[in-house]
Parts: C-alpha cells; structure tokens; sequence
C-alpha cells in the first residue's frame, strides 16, 4: 500500500488480530481489512455501519444480487480489488451456478432478472458519469424495480463508490483467488461488521 | 428496506467534524473537492473522479509538501466519501423526481 500506516501502523491488538486472522484462514490479511482496521474511529468503524447495513440490511434483494451490484460498480471503477472480491462473494452466494465474472462482462445479454438488469446498467451509468436523472430511474422502474429497491441498490453503490476509491487511492495489493475466497467466506458468514 | 441514513450522517459528521490530524477545512475541502492548493488539489481530483488513476508519485507528490501520512489518509478518505455522496444525492433527487413522492 502506498501509506506505511496503513501496512503497519497498527495497534498492538490490531495486529494479534492479524496474526490470529493469518493463523486460521492460512491467508494474507487483505487490504481492506488493514484500511478498516486502521484508526478504525475515524473511517473503519463508521464505514461498517453504512456498508452492513447496505450489504446485509433487509430488502428484497438477495445478498448474491448486492454482491454482485457491489463487483459491477468496482468494475465500472476499473477497480480489480474489489471486483475479484465481490464476485467471489456474488459466485459463493449464488448457488444456482450462475457464473458471475461472465454477467459482469456482458449484462446486456445475461441470464438475468429485468429489473436487476436495469438496476445494474444504471448504477454503472451513475457511478461512470457521476450522474443519473430521472429517465433514466424511469427505465429502471418500468423494468419492474420498486423505489425501494431502487434506494437498496443506490446504497450499495454508494459503499462501492467509497470502497474502490480507496483501495485504488491507497493501492491495494491484489492476491490470489485463494485469499479471496478466504474472505467471501467471512463476509457470507459474519457480514461487513 | 435497508436504511443507511443514519449510519451515512454519522460517518459524514465523524469524518469532516471530528478529530483529525488534518485541519476541518482541508477535509471538507477534500471532501467537496473544492479550493485546495497543489499538489492535493491534483490528487484529491483523481480519487474523486478516477481513483484508478492515482500514483506512488501523487501520494508522494503529497506528502513532500508537507502533509504526515496520517494526514493524506484523512484527506484521501474524505475525497473518496464526497464524491459517492455527490452521484447518491445525485441519484435520490432523480429518483424523487421520477416517482414524485417522499
């Protein structure tokens, strides 16, 4: 990471969690941990508080569909952390098969929902243009998404749109699938807390 | 429903009014991507509108200007939450304006 802080600039506590975290799922401690777990008061705790709620709340989208909201706008971001790690937790998730990295790389024609379809084309339009406006919600509702859905999914991207900033800001190292793995497994377990 | 309203007004209140070791003007400068001087104007720009795009030499472009490590985490942090607060007030105001409704 582009910070020495946020590499090792941990508290004494923070960093047995580490230690502990290696131990058990014999993984390096991803990057975004470290970020949340550094001065965690400041961005880490508060952070968690939006993105659980947004990832793990109640709505009537699924968590395989948020996850997979979270991995489109992080590839919309060109953002290759958070894209591999949420469709690691999208494909977990999912247990009907479907085959996540292939609905992140062609939407228009995937198997999927109306209404998710259009939700996902819009929030990829609102996070590469930094805008939306009212037709473009009105597509998304004719396609059968409610206002509540619609609100739902803008908080995942609003998390998303914060998340890979950072991890692109700050450079986060990138591992292997086995590490992501590791970590869709917690997230799928333990949420964003 | 997943409501995140809360937990929004919290980070935002936490983030540009609480401690810090950067100044409450610099972040909210970050945060708005408004008025800060070279190089951070250069970079706080790049993480709002294309974070992909920053580089060892504008973290470093940073920091030899003055600015702790400590400080350009601050002030990255708050570019980043700005700008998705921008697109989600942005995308609200068009969803309202859509449906019409509360």
């Amino acid at each position: 990471m582009r910070l020495r802080i946020l590499e090792s600039g941990h508290g004494f506590g923070t960093k047995a969690l580490f230690a502990l975290i290696r131990t058990v799922s014999r993984q390096p401690v991803l990057d975004v941990v470290k970020l949340a777990k550094y001065r965690a008061d400041f961005y880490g705790g508060p952070m968690q508080g939006v993105t659980h709620e947004a990832m793990r709340g109640p709505s009537t989208w699924s968590v395989g569909d948020r996850e997979l909201m979270a991995a489109f706008v992080a590839k919309t971001n060109q953002c290759e952390f958070c894209t591999k790690a949420h469709a690691a937790v999208a494909q977990r998730a999912y247990r009907d098969g479907k085959t996540v990295s292939a609905l992140l790389s062609d939407l228009e024609t995937a198997a999927i929902a109306e209404p998710l379809r259009a939700t996902l084309l819009m929030l990829g339009k609102l996070t590469r243009e930094h805008a939306v406006n009212a037709e473009d919600m009105r597509v998304v509702l004719a396609a059968g998404a409610s206002r509540q859905q619609i609100e739902d999914a803008l908080a995942v991207c609003f998390s998303f749109n914060v998340i890979s900033r950072l991890a692109d800001a700050f450079g986060f190292f990138v591992p292997g699938p086995e590490a992501f793995e590791a970590g869709a497994k917690y997230l799928l377990a333990r949420g964003y807390r | 429903m997943s409501d995140i309203r809360q937990a929004r007004k919290e980070l935002t209140s936490r983030i540009l009014e609480g401690d810090g070791k950067a100044s409450p003007s610099e972040r909210r400068a970050a945060f708005n991507n408004s008025g800060l001087a070279e190089p951070l104007g250069t970079l706080v720009d790049k993480v709002a509108r294309h974070a992909h795009g920053v580089t060892d030499e504008g973290i470093t472009a940073a920091r030899v200007s003055g600015l702790c490590e400590d400080q350009v985490f601050e002030i990255v942090v708050c570019a980043a939450i700005g700008q998705a607060t921008r697109q989600y007030d942005t995308a609200l105001a068009a969803l309202e304006a859509a449906t019409g409704k509360e």
